[in-house]
């Protein structure tokens, strides 16, 4: 038998050592004084995020003030109001007759702040010729009853529908507004075969890539290389595409404003806070989280 | 010095033992959690809608079939095309490439098998589904195949390097003895080398398999995760919802102790009864062929 010379291969993983820098630095905060200036916020999930960026900002620039946000829900926050265990609720509807009244019962007089707004725009590839549709043809395409785009007006190609997952804010409030058109009894549903994609991501990139698919997003959220499509809110009425104009003067279909309450008309540090909110400054970051500054 | 050595040896045999009980604790320990979070679910729904068509849980559907079938249908086409790729890149290195070639190959079959699946997830959004929707001119790329595809690549690795150790560990004297009968190489492998290593194989298609029901993060990125019933291998071509990419887009929301919360476990469970039967089918089959073979021998 031939012997075959003993080779000796050595795979060896590299290990890197990371060196461990500790570096002792003093923590002596300059801040002797305890705040005692404590703003509690607790709400809707779809604005806890706007809602950490600018408390973030804020207890920034005022170090004085503490700023705690959680999120739980439009009507976590607004419950815990009626109990009087937070400041400030957020919500991304109005309040309901029934929490007002039962507010009142409590002593609390809920006051309204608009603190900025939400569009949804639906996008498309940009070769798909489709340029405008009403609510009534987007709800019936999610709901299944329309497969094709020829039924709506554009090419001979299979409708895909890309929607986020069930568990995201926007997903709920686009059922509710578009497939139901807002209304209660309406049980439709997203039909089977919609794609529900885990981020606002990957319902662009397919987008962007298929001529199929049809998508919708935060208007902030959509990159300019997509089409939007003009969304009438009945058969006839004007095709109104959305843009911070046409979501602040309410044309456009799928909007909704995104409120703050306040326990009676808000004073001292929660009134500077709000009056903060609705500045240029903190506007600009309701803007880059996708949303839509509210002009006043 | 005896007493000393003693002492030690029994200290050592004790933690090796305890580590060799600690995977029955912690497998026992595991089920028990998901029996304790999963099992309300009966109680909460009924059978007939936990069988049931329809997915949509925000609004109480709970019926878990088109999951059920959809992490088949993935799975299935992955391990189609897991097998037959992975054994049969076993048998190339460990029976016919030439010595340098096989030096190249198990390292890098290796390494394809340490790729983050986060990283195949992004290959196949941005690569592999675009491809498949233009080349089998089908609606959407984010389907079952396109996520088969991924887990095949990631099943690969593990079924070569657990059947590729079988392969080498059949005693060299069989090939030997199947050559001076006058066999050929194709006729060595196939009737002698291979069913020798049956069970080494068989537990690395399981693996394999194994492998590929449980991944997640690929799958909920390139399948589309529509929770359509899958009827046949037609639905190969459409997007399909599969039990993990459910339990991981959905748990991160989800209230705590809700029916949503409790279905999400019974799904879980149902999971992990499916590769438990899987793991003891595979190992009374290996058993039964050992004892087989043992007969013959004796």
């Amino acid at each position: 038998m031939k012997r075959i010379p003993p080779s000796f291969f050595l795979t060896f993983l590299l290990l890197a050592l990371s060196l461990l820098t500790s570096c002792g630095s003093s923590n002596s905060s300059p801040d002797s004084s305890s705040p005692t200036n404590y703003i509690e916020n607790k709400g809707s999930d779809t604005i806890v995020n706007l809602a950490l960026a600018w408390a973030e900002k804020y207890q920034g620039e005022h170090p004085d003030v503490r700023i705690s946000v959680t999120g739980g829900g439009s009507g976590t926050g607004i419950a815990a109001l009626v109990n009087g265990t937070v400041d400030l609720a957020n919500a991304s509807r109005k309040i309901k007759d029934e929490e007002t009244s039962e507010a009142q019962a409590n002593g609390v007089t809920p006051v309204e702040h608009i603190i900025a707004r939400d569009a949804i725009a639906v996008i498309v590839n940009p070769n798909n010729p489709v340029n405008e549709l009403t609510l009534q043809q987007i709800s019936d395409i999610y709901s299944g009853k329309y497969t094709n785009w020829q039924e709506v007006g554009g090419e001979d190609r299979p409708i895909v529908r890309l929607s986020r997952e069930t568990n995201s804010g926007t997903h709920v409030y686009f059922l509710e507004t578009v497939l139901r058109l807002g209304s209660k009894e309406d049980k439709t549903l997203f039909s089977t075969n919609t794609l529900l994609l885990p981020s606002s991501e990957g319902i662009i990139s397919e987008v962007r890539d298929n001529p199929n698919a049809i998508g919708y997003d935060g208007l902030g959220y959509v990159p300019k290389d997509l089409k939007m499509i003009a969304i009438a809110k009945e058969a006839g009425g004007e095709y109104v595409l959305p843009s911070i104009a046409t979501v602040n003067d309410k044309t456009y279909a799928i909007a909704r404003d995104l409120y703050m309450y306040t326990n009676g008309e808000p004073a001292g540090i929660i009134k500077d806070y709000l009056d903060w909110i609705l500045s240029d400054e903190a506007q600009v970051i309701v803007a880059e989280l996708g949303f839509v500054p509210a002009i006043k | 010095m005896e007493k000393s050595l003693s002492w030690r040896e029994f200290i050592i045999t004790r933690l090796i033992q305890s580590s060799g009980y600690s995977a029955i604790l912690f497998v026992a320990l595991i089920f028990f959690f998901l029996l304790r979070e999963g099992l309300p679910t009966l109680g909460e729904v009924d059978a007939s809608s936990l069988f049931n068509f329809r997915w949509y849980p925000i609004e109480s559907y709970f019926g878990i079939l088109p999951l059920l079938s959809g992490s088949l249908i993935v799975t299935l086409g992955a391990a189609l095309i897991a097998v037959p790729f992975g054994i049969g890149t076993a048998i190339y290195i460990s029976e016919i490439a030439p010595r340098w070639m096989r030096e190249i190959l198990k390292p890098l079959v290796e390494l394809l098998g340490g790729l983050p699946s986060v990283v195949l997830g992004f290959l196949g959004i941005l690569v592999l589904s675009p491809f498949l929707r233009v080349f089998l001119d089908l609606p959407t790329g984010l389907t079952a195949l396109t996520g088969s595809l991924l887990l095949g690549g990631i099943a690969v690795p593990t079924v070569v390097s657990v059947a590729e150790d079988a392969l080498d560990s059949v005693p060299r004297a069989y090939r030997e003895g199947a050559w001076a009968l006058g066999a050929t190489k194709w006729q060595t492998i196939w009737r002698v080398t291979l069913p020798a290593a049956k069970s080494g194989v068989l537990t690395a298609v399981m693996l394999g398999v194994g492998r590929a029901i449980g991944e997640t993060m690929t799958v909920m990125m390139v399948t589309g995760n529509a929770p359509v019933l899958a009827t046949g291998l037609g639905s190969l071509f459409s997007p399909v919802r599969t039990m993990t990419a459910t339990i991981a887009a959905e748990m991160g929301e989800v209230a705590n102790g809700s029916t949503h919360y409790h279905v999400l476990f019974f799904i879980g469970m149902v999971l992990f009864i499916i590769s438990l039967v899987v793991n003891v089918i595979a190992s009374s089959v290996v058993f039964r062929a050992k004892k087989r073979a043992e007969r013959i021998l004796s």
